[in-house]
This record gives structure tokens, sequence and C-alpha cells, in this order.
């Protein structure tokens, strides 16, 4: 099958610091790669640069082709085109996502008719709230109707990074990019959220780059890992070999500080 | 007399439905309390209320044995000097326009603390290994999980008696997440935390006290270890249960 996603020896550098390096992967159509790596390593610059949304400080090179289009270098308008249907980012911080001055059932609403009309669906007001109001249940929020007009700092964390994920997957991409989705989420939701995600890879066909660091999340939601450390890949791999049997030692000591918190939560219920 | 008191508390929002539900606690001067619940269920709001952000709708908060008054000028004027805070959203809580070294000096300077503020500043964020250049810049700068660390050294600068945490690992790699119990354990020493947390293995390093909430109520409580072990209320056993774990090693 012909990738989705290729990345091929990207590099992210600012004037003073070299961010990412070499960094070379790529995803199938209904495939999920999982990325790990220590805080700061580059995971969600790698993630920005697929869609193009790098600081201007930054300069990419190599090639990133999402969905037959070269990222490095399009212009602003190919950019624009390809964010969403193609890619759409569920990014770390939910609260960069959402407008503070706007219902949160009008953002919605907003990705939802440019989606219908994207797809040259009718897109009138009714089939939007239904649509809105489907998604904001789907992602386990309770009482939709009330919070699709409430204001994001009406709202929890957890409920705010809900709505983020609705909008992204309003998209129905190609490619989910989940940049620490489910950080904010309790751990009862935390599942419901990765049910439905991996739900819509299996009947869409949804491809899915899943950053975290909760090495336990990873081992259930994605296929294969890639494994940075400081703006390089040290292991890709299947996911079940990667953490059973690491090969470089920088994952296998990841894997073993999981492994002993993970025994410690063993002893305490 | 208990460090802090919730007696009674409610509280409710504009839009007026109940968020908190007459909650009653105690927090003992160096009994670290642990704040687990379902999304939405009122923990950064139980925080807002002890922080002095937001008065209760009903019930009363102590701190001392005095009353929490947000109009009582003489008293949060103290009160702010012994309690600090580490938000949800560590992003949005740090200014963009600010260097790094003027976010964590903040404190220092508003509650002016009697410090060299630059070696304090230091020492606060190699405490949570942030380089040391990292002073100079600027918050936009910084991934994710740098934040939230930047974030925690602002709260921990000025040395106060409570700091209230609200889901400060969340976004942190297991080996920071570990640099980070290893010095809030080092800290409990002078101060008392309150810790609102999904991560259950956190709680369970630095709480030795916990409180599950559910819709606004307290369902259970008691000593870490107990309601862990032993937990009685259905949704406690519920969050128990979907704690992701490993796979077993081959
Ligand atoms: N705008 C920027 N200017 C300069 N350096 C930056 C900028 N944004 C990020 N960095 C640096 O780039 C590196 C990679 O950042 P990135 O956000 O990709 O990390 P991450 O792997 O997502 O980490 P985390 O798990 O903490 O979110 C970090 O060292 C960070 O300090
Ligand atoms: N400013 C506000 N106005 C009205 N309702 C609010 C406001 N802030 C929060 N709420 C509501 O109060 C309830 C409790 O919110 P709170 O932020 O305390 O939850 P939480 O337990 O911290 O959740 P999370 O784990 O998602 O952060 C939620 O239903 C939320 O929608
Ligand atoms: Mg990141
Ligand atoms: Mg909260």
């Amino acid at each position: 099958m012909t990738a989705l996603l290729t990345v091929d020896r990207l590099s992210i550098a600012t004037q003073a610091r070299q961010l990412v390096r070499n960094l070379s992967f790529s995803i199938a159509p209904g495939e999920r790669l999982g990325l790990i790596g220590e805080s700061g390593s580059g995971k969600s610059l790698t993630s920005l640069a697929l869609i193009g949304l790098l600081p201007e400080t930054m300069a990419a090179t190599g090639s990133i082709r999402l969905d037959g289009t070269e990222v490095i270098g399009a212009g602003e308008r190919q950019l624009v085109a390809l964010r969403g249907p193609a890619a759409a980012t569920i990014f770390q911080e939910p609260l960069t996502a959402l407008d503070p001055l706007m219902r949160v059932g009008r953002q919605v609403g907003e990705v939802v008719r440019r989606r219908l009309r994207h797809e040259g669906l009718p897109s009138s007001a009714p089939a939007v709230q239904t649509r809105v109001l489907e998604l904001l249940s789907r992602v386990a929020l309770p009482d939709p109707e009330r919070l699709a007009r409430v204001y994001p700092h009406e709202m929890s964390g957890g409920q705010r990074q809900r709505v983020a994920i609705a909008m992204a997957l309003a998209w129905r991409p190609k490619l989910l990019v989940a940049d620490e989705p489910t950080t904010a989420l309790d751990v009862t939701t935390q599942a419901e959220i990765l049910a439905l995600i991996g739900q819509l890879v299996r009947e869409d066909n949804m491809a899915l780059l899943f950053i975290s660091h909760d090495i336990p999340v990873v081992a259930g939601t994605v296929d294969r890992v890639a494994v940075l450390r400081q703006g390089e890949l040290v292991e890709a791999g299947p996911v079940s070999d990667v953490l059973q049997a690491p090969a470089d030692p920088y994952t296998r000591s990841l894997v073993a500080a999981a492994r002993t918190f993970d025994t410690a939560l063993g002893r305490l219920f | 007399m208990s460090f802090i008191t919730v007696e009674n508390v409610s509280f409710a929002y504009r839009s007026g439905r109940t968020i908190l539900d007459s909650l009653n606690l105690t927090i003992e001067k160096g009994r670290n309390l642990g704040i687990v619940g379902e999304s939405g269920s009122g923990k950064t709001t139980l925080l807002r209320l002890l922080l002095g952000l937001a008065q209760p709708s009903a019930g009363r908060i102590l701190l001392d044995g005095q009353i929490l008054d947000t109009r009582n000028r003489a008293f949060m004027g103290g009160f702010r000097k012994r309690v600090q805070a580490v938000f949800q959203d560590p992003y949005s809580s740090l200014d963009p326009r600010q260097s790094v070294f003027n976010i964590v000096a903040e404190p220092l300077r508003a509650l002016k603390v009697q410090t060299d503020i630059e070696s304090a500043v230091s020492e606060a964020l190699a405490a949570v290994g942030l380089p040391a250049d990292a002073a100079r810049r600027y918050p936009h700068e910084f991934s994710g999980g740098q934040r939230q660390r930047i974030a925690i050294a602002r709260a921990i600068v000025a040395r106060p008696d409570l700091v209230l945490a609200d889901e400060i690992v969340s976004a942190l790699d297991l080996s920071t997440r570990i640099l980070i119990v290893d010095l809030l354990k080092t800290l409990s020493t002078s101060a008392t935390f309150a810790v609102v947390s999904h991560d259950i293995a956190l709680v369970a390093l630095l709480c030795p006290d916990i409180i599950i909430l559910e819709k606004g109520r307290i369902v259970e409580s008691g000593p870490t270890e107990r309601v862990l072990k032993d937990p009685a209320h259905p949704y406690t056993r519920r969050l128990l249960a979907s704690t992701p774990r490993l796979p077993p090693p081959v």
C-alpha cells in the first residue's frame, strides 16, 4: 500500500540549534504509529512540521509527503487545503485550538460545516447542529446540548481537551495527529476516547500518529512505535517488539522505568 | 487544629448548577492530600476555592483556624505568602511576554520575599530539571513538559506552606516525572501539597491521604493505601480497573 505520510530525512533547526535531525518514517492508511521519547525530544515539533505549522523562527529540510503533496516549501494555500481533510491535529495544549470568545458548539460547527462543504454535502444549520451534538457525545462529554452553549473557560480542563478532540475528528481526517491527547483526562474517560479513536481507525481506515509519554497507553493504542531522543530516531518497529525487546539502550531505559512504575502500581491495588 | 478545614462547602458558578456539594475535608500540616476524580467532577473548582479565587456559595474554609475570606485584606495578604498553585493549563498561566526568569521570580517580587532573587530562580529551575540558560528564554520556546516545569518552579520558588498542584505531571515523561516526584517529596518536609491528578501512582507516592470526587461529591476518602487496596465505592473500583497497565513481560 502506498503511504499516506512519508517523512524523509526531516531536520528542523533554529538559527541557534538543531532540534530534529534526519528523521524518517512513514504511515500507511489505517496504520497507527506511536511517537515516544523524553520531554523536549522533538515530538511536537515533528507533528507541527507535518502540516507546515512550525514557528517562523525554524526551518525544516528534507521531505514530508502528505497525501500526495510535498509539505516542505508548500505555499500557505496548499497547506490550508491539507490541514483538516488530509491531517487533523489534536494539539498538546488544548486551549491553543480553542477560540476563547466563541461558544464551543459554534467552534465545532465551523469545522463540521467546512467538512460537509468539502464533501459537497448540504450544510444546513440543523444538519450541522445534529453532527456537532453527535461528536460531543462521542467524545464522552455529558450533556452535550448544555456544553455546546458554553465558552471554553466555562469548562473543565478535560472537557476542553475533549472539545479539541471532537474538532479534529469533525474533519474525518485521513491522518489523525494526536499530541498527548488524553493528558487532561481521568483514566475512565481516557479509555473511552482511546476506544473511539481505535474504532475510527478500523471503520474509516483513518491513520494515526499518536504522541505520548505514557508507555502503557502507547502499548495498547498503536501498531508500530518510533522512539525519539534529542531530535533523533533511535529505534522503530512493531510496538510489541520495541517494548518487549528494545534494541537501543535509551529505549531499554524508557521501558525499564515504565516497568518499574507498572510493578509499583501492581502492588498498590 | 487542622491546617486546612473545609466545612460543608458547596459551590455553584453563576450558571447556577451545583458544582461542589457539601464537601467536608481536612488537610493536616505535612500530610499531602491527593484529589482524584472524573473529568468535570470539580477538582479544579475545589482548588480555586482553596486558593481564594472564588468564594463558597455555602460553608466555609479555614486556614489554621482562620476563615478564608477573600474580602478580608489583612488575612489575604498573609494567605498569599503561604499558598501557591500550579494550574492545569501551564501554558496559559505563563505570561508569553515575560522571560522565564521574570516568570519564576514573580512570586518573590510580588510577595517582597527577602532573598537573592537570581540564585533562588536558578535553584528552582535546576530543581525541576531545566538548564540554567532557560532563564533568559521565553515560554513559547519550550516543549509542553518544559513549560509545565516552569510553572512548578514558579510555585516552589517562594517556599510556600501549601502548594495546590493541578495535574502537574500530566505532560511529563516518566524520567522527568520521577524527578518531580522526588523533588516534591523533598519539599514535603517543609510544605504541604494538595495534588489533583489522575495518575494514581503519583498520588500514592506523594499523598498519605486521598479523596475521590464524583459529580461534586466526595464519594470516598481516607488513607491512600487503604482506599486503593480496598476501594468501597463503585466509582473508585472503576477508576482502578481502567488504569492502563503494561502487557506482562514475555
Ligand atoms: N519556538 C521555539 N524556539 C526554540 N526552541 C524551541 C521552540 N519550540 C520548541 N523548542 C525546543 O525544541 C525542542 C523540542 O521541542 P518539542 O516541543 O518538539 O518537544 P516534545 O518532544 O514535544 O516534548 P514534550 O514531551 O515536553 O512535549 C525542545 O528542546 C524545545 O525547548
Ligand atoms: N467558569 C465556569 N463557569 C461555569 N461552569 C464551570 C466553570 N468552570 C468549570 N465549570 C463546570 O464545573 C464542573 C467542574 O469543573 P472543574 O474544572 O472543577 O472539573 P475538574 O474535576 O477539574 O475536571 P478536569 O479533570 O477535566 O480538569 C464542570 O462541569 C465544568 O463544566
Ligand atoms: Mg510536546
Ligand atoms: Mg481540572
